[in-house]
């Protein structure tokens, strides 16, 4: 066997609660694609970091080439030609390609750049990549693919040896990513190693040569692809039971009235924000009482679905029944109106107010309750709602006047809760409900889910972990691409089959 | 069961200590005015204390102080507007049009001269003018999604540019008494004037009243109402404002129409002060202002800050040119002092809170 480029043996790091990796050991071959695979929080994202020389592992080496190397930042590592593309670009989208290329490496003498060398330099780099593109093109104007282009040509011109691809697939259409897995076989071709990750089994299948699986954290397997099947991937990275974290199911409410419907809802390409997602005619309808997971791949448009049903972005076009009625939602204000609430992805940026208190958080949507006859808040109504709220959903809190920044995210998770219980909403989204928060609170906020849906609450549930969707729901739709390419129903449901529907590109369906 | 609660003793002794720090964060700027307040005190030796001084210090803050109202609204939403002091000196001139029925500047200080509006009309007009003109901008901000930056920017060379069309370039001067009154007048307090056997009347002055009155307004509405609540929202998470079913552009609308309400009002005011519209009134007082409003605690960015500390940071202002007249600082060295104080202030505000925070 040829000497590994790439040897990380017993890599261990943790984070404060939690062991990310444990006694992980990754090998790449030179001039090899190696898939590197796994669920969300399997720990992938962390062995990446410390490669990238984000992250320092508390124990375990790391070999280049035969010779120990440590990274201490990710200047050193891109010194040992470990160059690593993102899913969010590391570009500045004002400059132009060529700028972009050389960033912090300016050709030039002294303080004036020779903008000639460097447009001829770039091109060298971009045009066996395939861009035909003038270099002093503004990067902000060119396609996400484009985009990529010119990080894996910065990673050229560092004259580097392993190239990190951290889900370069998650934003392409069908041709693009033909297109990228070429230019990656190019690279293998002139010796250069790639590290790829992905959720999209079909791409691992079609361009990687070995694959490194982890799950939980530690390796769950490791193999030559000529050797595997899709399902045996899946099992690598599943392999494990869904524990009875998820206790307290109810009986599967399909008798119950239909409390939310929603038909046809469709966005199209459009042309202002051309890397939006887009939703193909998504129809679905929850019950009251029922838990609804949507399943799909990070960038599938279960979010959008979730935003537009709320009113929060603009649809094309598409229907929405609350009962049996047909209501027209433009606005947040509107869907509140209708009785729908929603409990968005990112806690910091779309739900919590930081400096202001537990209460006026929790209170903010709700304050009609607490106003009395003159229209001004009644402090103590608040209080008692507060602390109503906070008794129900056991909020950790010395009291409601405590900053919510100072809370933890659980906590900070129960009170965005919270604020939608107070309007007691018919219909509750909950978008990635226990992301970041830990395993206690995710425990108490699975629970809390499944008492609200005891109350005849609708609630449709997103998550990213298959696990809680296969745990809390009773009933999975699965969404691929803007598109819905399956229904599971609770008892039927397994890992394997989500995945193979979350990753059933229109392609491969026909 | 909960752990906080399970635990009393604990939780008294850590909300007691985050009481201690919350007052002294929240008057910051309290201490930082009685401070000033007592070194004048000392040094002028006494005279800064004298009550007629008092109400002198008073009286001048007014204007600036109601207009800082307004604007601690719109900083609390995360805005800025640039174009009050050009806004005061169009609704002040609108209301001298609309008192005298003409823009020529008659001198004649006759009751009888007055075929305008009267006082009540020019009130309405000056609160009127200013209210709209920040209504435009507001439109343009939320709905064009222009930063106001931009759009106040444009506002305060545009009403500059109207005023002066409007009056010719001149000022328009000579009102009746009652007009005058606004600015002038004063709610006596004999006792005062005879205990400091003052040779003028000493008393309250009906811009302080009007500025205090308002205040007191504004302070009820953020801190009692929805309305208020709302204000702050948007301005600590716009999107979060958003998503939580608020009508984010109506509100970010409407703390335009108030600091514009207020910068009308402000112009009427000094107007009535003056005896007299000047077309060139107010130029620079959007940086006092807004110098109040930051000096009183209110966060650049939105979401956090009071009308107190606004009141307390028009009063630090005020406070200061007067003590720096009163000890014949020259009028240059003044202008660095008082810069100086401003970054002081904040200095001082951002070093407790931050001390609150750890």
């Amino acid at each position: 066997m040829t000497q590994p480029l790439l040897k990380m043996t017993a890599i261990t790091k943790h984070f404060p609660g939690v062991l990310a990796v444990d006694h992980v050991n990754l090998e790449v071959l030179p001039g090899e694609i190696h898939g590197l695979l796994g669920e969300n929080g399997a720990g992938k994202s962390t062995l990446l970091k410390i490669l990238s020389g984000a992250h320092h592992p508390d124990s375990g080496s790391i070999e280049l080439n035969g010779q120990p190397i440590t990274l201490e930042n990710p200047h050193q590592a891109q010194r040992q030609g470990i160059v690593t593309i993102y899913q969010e670009f590391n570009l500045v989208p004002q400059l132009t390609i060529a700028e972009n290329v050389f960033i912090g490496r300016e050709p030039g003498r002294g303080v004036l750049l020779n903008w000639r060398t460097m447009a001829d330099q770039t091109r060298a780099v971009i045009e066996p990549l395939g861009i035909h593109i003038d270099p002093l093109t503004r990067v902000r104007d060119l396609s996400v693919a484009e985009q990529q282009m010119v990080e894996i040509a910065r990673a050229l011109s560092m004259q580097s040896r392993i190239i990190i691809m951290d889900e370069p697939t998650s934003a392409l259409s069908e041709h693009e990513v033909v297109r990228l897995i070429e230019i990656m076989q190019n690279l293998k071709a002139k010796g250069l190693s790639i590290i790829f990750v992905t959720h999209r089994l079909d791409e691992v299948m079609r361009s990687c040569d070995r694959v490194t699986v982890l799950r939980d954290g530690r390796n769950a397997g490791e193999a030559d692809v000529k050797n595997i099947t899709v399902p045996d991937i899946i099992r690598m990275m599943v392999g494990r039971t869904v524990d009875d974290l998820y206790a307290g199911k109810h009986a599967l409410p399909t008798a119950n009235p239909v409390a939310l419907r929603v038909s046809k809802l469709r966005r199209k390409v459009n042309i202002q924000d051309p890397h939006a997602i887009v939703l193909h005619d998504i129809s679905f309808e929850v019950r009251q009482g029922e838990i609804l997971g949507i399943a799909g791949l990070v960038g599938a448009g279960r979010t959008e679905i979730a935003r537009a049903i709320f009113g929060a972005d603009p649809l094309e076009s598409g229907e929405v029944y609350i009962g049996s009625e047909l209501v027209n939602i433009k606005t947040p204000q509107d869907a509140i109106r209708q009785g729908i609430g929603l409990v968005p992805e990112d806690r910091k940026q779309q739900a919590l107010f930081l400096a202001l208190a537990v209460r006026e958080n929790t209170t903010i949507a709700a304050l009609n309750r607490v106003l009395n006859r003159l229209g001004f808040v009644n402090a103590r109504s608040e209080a008692d709602l507060m602390d109503q709220y906070q008794r129900t959903l056991n909020i950790r809190m010395t009291s409601g006047e405590v900053r919510v920044r100072n809370l933890s995210g659980g906590n900070q998770q129960k009170v965005v809760i919270a604020r939608w219980m107070a309007l007691q909403p018919k219909v509750l989204i909950v978008d990635e409900p226990t992301r970041g928060i830990d395993v206690a609170a995710k425990a108490e906020v699975h629970s809390l889910l499944h008492q609200m849906a005891a109350q005849g609450i609708a609630v449709i549930m997103i998550s990213s972990e298959l696990p809680e969707i296969l745990g809390m729901s009773d009933r999975i739709i699965t969404i691929c691409e803007g598109r819905l390419t399956g229904e599971v129903l609770r008892a039927d449901a397994t890992q394997e089959k989500l995945m193979e529907l979350m990753t059933r590109r229109e392609s491969a369906a026909v | 069961m909960d752990q906080a609660t399970t635990d009393p003793k604990l939780m008294d002794s850590s909300s007691q200590r985050l009481d201690i720090a919350k007052l002294l964060g929240q008057f910051a700027p309290l201490v930082f005015l009685v401070v000033l307040i007592i070194i004048f005190a000392v040094a002028t030796e006494g005279r800064f204390l004298n009550p007629l001084n008092l109400f002198n210090v008073l009286r001048q803050v007014s204007v600036t102080g109601m207009i800082a109202i307004g604007m601690t609204f719109v900083i609390l939403t995360g805005g800025i507007d640039l174009s009050v002091g050009s806004l005061l000196a169009l609704a002040g001139m609108a209301a001298a049009i609309a008192f005298k029925g003409t823009n020529q500047n008659t001198l004649s200080l006759e009751a009888s001269d007055a075929v305008g509006l009267g006082v009540a009309g020019a009130v309405i007009i000056a609160c009127l003018v200013g209210a709209f003109g920040g209504f435009l901008q507001g439109m343009v901000i939320t709905r064009m999604g222009i930063p106001a930056f931009i759009v106040t920017l444009g506002g305060l060379t545009i009403w500059r540019g109207l005023t002066l069309i409007l009056s010719n370039g001149g000022p328009i001067s000579g009102f009746t008494a009652d007009y005058r009154y606004l600015g002038q007048g004063l709610i006596p307090l004999p006792f005062l004037t005879e205990i400091t056997q003052s040779r003028v009347p000493i008393g309250i002055p009906i811009p302080v009243i009007l500025f205090l009155i308002f205040a007191v307004l504004a302070h009820v509405a953020l801190r009692y109402t929805k309305y208020g609540r709302h204000v702050y929202a948007v301005g600590g998470n716009p999107e979060a404002a958003r998503l939580s079913g608020l009508n984010v552009k109506n509100i970010t609308l409407s703390v335009y129409i108030i600091v514009g309400f207020f910068a009308g009002l402000g112009g009427l005011v000094s107007s009535a002060r003056f005896n007299s519209s000047e077309a060139v009134a107010g130029i620079g007082s959007e940086l006092d202002v807004i110098a109040a409003v930051v000096i009183g605690g209110t966060s650049l960015f939105g979401g956090e800050g009071n009308v107190l500390g606004t009141v307390i940071g028009a009063l630090l202002i005020g406070v200061l040119v007067n003590g720096l007249v009163m000890l014949n600082v020259s009028s240059y060295l003044q202008q660095i002092i008082i810069g100086l104080i401003i970054i002081l202030a904040v200095a001082f505000d951002r070093f407790v809170k931050s001390r609150r925070r750890s």
